[in-house]
């Protein structure tokens, strides 16, 4: 059915090969496929050919039937295998014909020889990245029958734990593995005379307890010939051990500790598993060690400051990373030949030819994967400690690194490098020198016209950072219209997105003149304003009512934003005040009613409504002193002397029972609150 | 004096003694391949080699300083009793900051004020967490350090290179191209500041073990992966005529055969002479040194008239069989001594019991005495091994019975001998207790001491001759020559160097080499790891002949 040119000869003697296959003589189909397996082996072109003129049904065929000796079984297995180490197009058309539900089918039979090669094929095709790995979980028998089978061999052993490693891929396949008592039944192959088996092991219980808080709890406990499993993992990074067998191990100690199993300052994660992930960022290493050493060191110290100083001043770690950017080099050309040897130990032969034609691809991607792994450690390096931001910043042309990084081809640098932008964002001094003077802030905009949300998330968190007052970036990115972006975001489905873009026309509106803030209140418009205002998200919320706190300050802001929206926002403020809210929101819409009442005009909103009046009574009498404090805040700006009216203000306070409790207040425990009802109190006096 | 009277006391002291056998221990394993007789390892604080400012206590570990500390005119160090010997390989030591002050840390050549600001000295200051490479102006190294840490500095003698730790952590490489002879170091400036020394006597914070086990696998993977690309053929048959004629000179004929056949490769001397050779070797190592004296004499005549001094020695060890009553000049008096050559009255399972302190080995290569190889002759149960031929289990029970024991087919024990039917004998008695065999071993020793005289005159005085005369001499003097101070030429372990001299001379009579190449190789490889180690290239620590022999 599919178009395929072959040149006659080639079809000739392949097609010779599959007539064999039809012999009536069952020996001599038996010698067909014996011929057949010698003639795949290593030879890309026969497979193809074998598979085109449909070898594989008629394979098939003959594994399935119980009539075939258990011989030519297995040899129809082995050859499956053989074609299945070809190219992802062989791999296709073999899970196209179903070879999957019949292998695993094939694994009940009790011949060991059969089975093995059943498995080494199935190994084979789950491992390729053509295979969606949910057929492995169809048969909810499959998984117990293939844990029956890890005491049959070393062989079944090593293919099991590999088809395991590769299929589990989400948090069911962890929980279906461990229900059927993956870590039981692999735990004592992690000191199996083999190494692959250790190796396959060890895998599996990487991907087992990635991010699955059950599963490391439990590893935790497991004993391994009455070792506990954390000091087996600890001596697998032992350094004369295979770095491979080092890096993995590490990463089920990172995973454990991540999820809880293993404290961050236990010996074993301070002392072994940070050091091992340091030793596999350097240069000795290969490009993929370095890579996954990278990005697992990331990860591990991601969430504890003290990991992040210890890896600080490990090994020179800062200074190493920036080697990550000096690929491709003439250096790595050395390296790039370690590498295509280290594959072919584990490839096939057949496979060799393809590996060194797309060496030219692979160099490419290795040198993004390089530099986003390096961004990914610097953002988890420098995410709290002050001093390791400014060792980062430090390092030899960091900031154009991250500049440039920003404008990359791969989505997955773009976001690294914001990423690490963003961390590096955090520090005052950092905003006010190397962000200043590398206008980071212009490749940052440029990023948000386009990009994905996850890209976006983290250039619009950065760009509030960028924001800030004190940042001497804020002017340019206001003249550079920045506004109508960040509305648009608030529009976002993404809360984050949302968060982000209300937070940074918070920032922006903070001491910000009557134009700036004109133009906000224009852009967002007073609908999406108050859409915000009821945002089921609470930080949308508290952001919002951040930014009107920052629109209505200093006197003749609020009488000109309170002339025009008055009406709305004295309801918004209603609304929450009655509303179930925490206590935060609470204050802060308090706060925004004192600053109404600083107002000249804007009091008048307030001292009419008598609604609002009782509401600050109410929260002047709280249990909570914060929201006591911002509702005698509102009062005291009220009834301050020296302003038009204030008499008058002051008495209808005073018959609405405010002096009284004032007169309370004074008394307040609290001295920040007993201050400020005293002075309220003096304006009574004078 | 009061102090010399503490330190003597210490050394009553058994928990001294304790952590002292302990530090041993932990030095032994961690270099291993370090001579302290040659090189030793810094132990302690040098109570010479310091500034007055310092005090030292503590068994010479803990240093404080006690100057004024005003400016860095003040500042004091202290070294190590010794240099870091190469043979280390990578060589570690921590110090633990008990008192803080400003701390500085190195390991240096010359004592200078403060490490790392003179010439070849090398430190890491905690106050500011600069490195110091023989100069006053500091790079950025690591972080500071204050009471409470323990720093450590490691000196990879194979690169050349050092890093420094702090609290276990690695803080990378701090210097390199370094020179030798560096002391471990340590430099205090500030009234009150106290740093205790840690050479090995507790357990590192840092994983030193880890770290020397990468190097090791390091060097290891190296001389694995050695390239010998177009010369694999080479290779091979320099190997094949390696084992070949190691097999040759020690006379293991079918053995050698086989291996010829096998790898289809030539054996330069022909079956006969490995034959005749295998005899003379099993005559001696069976303590009948009169009848291989006559077979050597017959087989290659000339031989012993044209080496007098090998003859003599054969002399004065046969004179030494006699009083231990194997020899067959006494043995014939004996009613047990068949005089046939071709059986062997006593056990032949029983071998010379070759120790690992074999002395042979090591001097193998200087050309001295042939030897034969330890390693690969513990037992005769290992020589079994190479002929693949097994004895019957049971047979020790019942010693006597295994002389005729006829399933014993086995051609090729060389270290056949008689000990164990000595053994198994209440009392061992002068020249097997024979009236008339004392009477002929006396005349012997006379006649071997007109030999010596003929020899002192037509060649001179020979002390080695006198030596050996008197030691045999003076067996006869006790009455349990076998508990004596000179017991030990009794010993048949005795006779392995005599024989191999002897099969040496043999072997260079016909021209051929009288050392196998495989002994020579080994020697070599031994001397020139030692070697290394005194031109100073580290690598030799984890490189050494004794990893590769098992």
């Amino acid at each position: 059915t599919k178009c395929v040119h072959l040149p006659p000869e080639v079809t000739a003697t392949s097609r010779h090969y599959v007539d064999r296959l039809f012999d009536p003589d069952p020996q001599k189909v038996l010698q067909g496929v014996i011929d057949m397996k010698n003639a795949v082996i290593g030879n890309n072109k026969q497979k193809a050919n074998l598979i085109v003129l449909g070898a594989v049904p008629r394979l098939l065929y003959l594994l399935q039937q119980g009539s075939s000796s258990s011989e030519l079984r297995a040899e129809c297995a082995v050859v499956l295998g053989s074609l299945a180490m070809g190219t992802e197009n062989n791999i296709k058309s073999l899970v196209d014909c179903h070879i999957i539900p019949a292998l695993l089918q094939g694994l009940l039979c009790p011949d060991l020889i059969f089975i093995e090669a059943c498995l080494r094929c199935l190994r084979t095709v789950f491992i390729s990245p053509v295979t969606p790995v949910q057929l492995l979980y169809t048969d909810p028998t499959v998984i117990p029958h293939l844990m029956s089978l890890l005491s049959r061999s070393q062989r079944t052993q090593e293919y099991i734990t590999q088809i395991f490693s590769h299929c589990c891929k989400t948090p069911e396949h962890q929980t279906v593995l461990f229900n059927h008592g993956a870590i039981q039944n692999i735990a004592p192959l992690l000191i199996s005379p083999s190494y692959k088996v250790r190796m396959q092991a060890l895998k599996c219980f990487s991907v087992l307890a990635y991010e699955n808080t059950q599963v490391s709890m439990t590893l935790v406990n497991v004993l391994v010939d009455e070792e506990l499993l954390s000091q087996v993992f600890v001596r697998m990074m032992q350094r004369d051990q295979p770095i491979d067998m080092q890096l993995t191990a590490a990463k089920c100690l990172t995973y454990m500790c991540r999820a809880g199993a293993i404290r961050t300052d236990d010996s074993c994660i301070v002392l072994k598993t940070l050091p091992c992930l340091v030793r596999m960022c350097s240069k000795e290493r290969l490009l993929e060690e370095r890579v996954e050493g990278a990005e697992t060191l990331a990860y591990l110290m991601e969430p504890d400051v003290e990991l992040q100083r210890i890896a600080s001043v490990t090994d020179h770690l800062v200074a190493m990373l920036a080697d990550y950017f000096k690929y491709p080099s003439s250096v790595s050309a050395i390296t790039d030949i370690k590498r295509v040897r280290h594959w072919t130990l584990l490839i096939e032969p057949s496979q060799q030819h393809t590996t060194l034609h797309t060496t030219l691809d692979h160099d490419l991607k290795h040198a993004h994967e390089l530099r986003q792994a390096a961004f990914k450690l610097y953002a988890s390096l420098g995410s709290n400690d002050e001093d390791i931001r400014k060792k980062i910043t430090e390092t030899e042309n960091m900031m154009d690194r991250i500049v440039s990084g920003l404008s990359e081809s791969s989505v997955k640098v773009r976001l690294a490098a914001v990423r690490c932008l963003h961390s590096l964002s955090r520090s005052v001094q950092q905003l006010r020198t190397s962000f200043h003077d590398h206008a980071v802030w212009k490749p940052l905009m440029k990023l948000l016209q386009n990009a994905p949300d996850e890209v976006l998330v983290m250039a619009s968190s950065t760009l509030c950072n960028l924001l800030l007052e004190f940042s001497p970036s804020k002017e340019p990115i206001l003249e550079s219209g920045v506004i109508e972006l960040l509305c648009s975001l608030t529009q976002s489905d993404s809360p984050a997105l949302r968060v982000n873009g209300i937070w940074a026309l918070m920032n922006m509106a903070f001491q910000a003149d009557q134009k700036v803030k004109g133009e906000i209140v224009r852009a967002l418009g007073t609908e999406q304003l108050f859409r915000l205002l009821s945002d089921p998200d609470s930080n949308v919320l508290m952001k919002t009512l951040g930014l009107l706190r920052n629109l209505l300050s200093t006197r003749p802001h609020i009488d000109q934003v309170m002339s025009s929206h008055g009406k709305q926002i004295m309801q918004a403020v209603t609304l929450i005040l009655e509303g179930e809210h925490s206590i935060e929101v609470k204050e802060q819409t308090l706060c925004i009613l004192a600053n109404i009442a600083d107002g000249n005009t804007a009091k008048e909103l307030i001292m009419t409504n008598d609604d609002i009046l009782q509401k600050i009574k109410y929260y002047m009498a709280h249990s909570n002193v914060k929201l006591q404090l911002a509702a005698t805040f509102c009062i005291s700006n009220l009834i301050w002397n020296e302003e038009d009216g204030s008499q008058e203000r002051q008495d209808k306070l005073r018959e609405l029972g405010f002096v009284d409790i004032l007169h309370k207040l004074t008394q307040a425990s609290d001295p920040n609150l007993c201050d400020r009802a005293k002075t309220a109190m003096q304006q009574y006096l004078a | 004096m009061a102090e010399l009277g503490a330190g003597s006391l210490l050394l009553g002291d058994p928990a001294f003694n304790y952590q002292e056998a302990e530090l041993n221990e932990r030095l032994k394993r961690l270099y291993p391949a370090v001579n302290e007789d040659e090189t030793p390892l810094p132990r302690s604080w040098s109570p010479k080699d310091k500034y007055s400012y310092i005090g030292l206590s503590q068994n010479n570990l803990r240093v404080h300083y006690k100057g004024h500390g005003k400016n860095h005119k003040d500042a004091a160090s202290v070294r190590a009793t010794h240099p870091i010997p190469a043979a280390c390989g990578i060589y570690y030591f921590e110090v633990k900051i008990v008192s803080k002050g400003l701390d500085f840390l190195s390991s240096l050549l010359p004592l200078s004020p403060i490490p790392g600001w003179d010439k070849h000295s090398y430190g890491y200051h905690g106050d500011d967490g600069h490195s110091f490479c023989s100069s006053g102006t500091g790079q950025p190294y690591g972080p500071t350090f204050t009471t409470g840490d323990v720093i450590g500095c490691c000196v990879n003698l194979i690169n050349n290179t050092c890093f420094y730790t702090k609290n276990g952590i690695s803080l990378g490489v701090a210097f390199t191209d370094l020179p030798p002879n560096l002391y471990p170091t340590v430099g205090l400036q500030t009234p009150g500041e106290i740093v205790d020394a840690n050479f090995g006597q507790q357990p590192f914070v840092f994983d030193i073990e880890d770290y020397m086990s990468e190097w090791r696998a390091k060097i290891h993977g190296m001389i694995a992966r050695f390239p010998i690309g177009e010369r694999l053929g080479e290779w091979q048959a320099v190997l094949q005529n390696m084992v070949s004629t190691y097999l040759v000179h020690h006379g293991y004929c079918a053995t050698a055969t086989a291996f010829a056949r096998a790898t289809e490769t030539l054996i330069q001397e022909d079956q006969t002479s490995i034959k005749n050779r295998q005899r003379i070797q099993k005559l001696v190592l069976a303590g009948r040194v009169g009848e291989a004296i006559e077979a050597t004499q017959q087989l290659y005549p000339g031989l012993l008239e044209h080496n007098p001094n090998l003859l003599f020695m054969l002399k004065c060890r046969q004179f030494v069989e006699m009083v231990n009553g194997t020899d067959s000049e006494v043995r014939c008096f004996s009613i047990r001594s068949p005089k046939s050559q071709d059986s062997y009255p006593g056990s032949p399972s029983l071998s010379p019991r070759h120790g690992a302190t074999n002395p042979n080995l090591h001097s193998a290569g200087k050309g001295n005495t042939p030897s034969h190889l330890p390693i690969h002759l513990p037992s005769v149960d290992s020589e079994m091994e190479i002929e693949a031929e097994h004895y019957t289990n049971g047979v020790a029970e019942n010693p006597s019975a295994r002389i005729m024991n006829g399933t014993y087919k086995h051609q090729e024990i060389l270290q056949a001998q008689d000990i164990s039917l000595e053994d198994s004998c209440a009392s061992r008695q002068l020249c097997g207790g024979n009236q008339a065999a004392t009477e002929r071993m006396i005349q012997f020793g006379r006649e071997l001491q007109g030999l010596n005289e003929q020899l002192c005159r037509e060649y001179g005085k020979n002390v080695t001759h006198k030596k050996m005369l008197q030691d045999a001499f003076s067996l006869l003097a006790y009455s349990d020559p076998w508990n004596c101070p000179v017991g030990q030429q009794l010993d048949p372990m005795q006779r392995e160097n005599i024989c191999s001299a002897l099969n040496s001379a043999i072997l260079e009579s016909q021209n051929l080499p009288k050392q196998p190449p495989l002994m020579l190789a080994l020697g070599q490889a031994t001397e020139c790891v030692q070697l290394m180690a005194r031109v100073r290239s580290g690598s030799c620590s984890f490189a050494r002949v004794d990893n590769f022999l098992h």
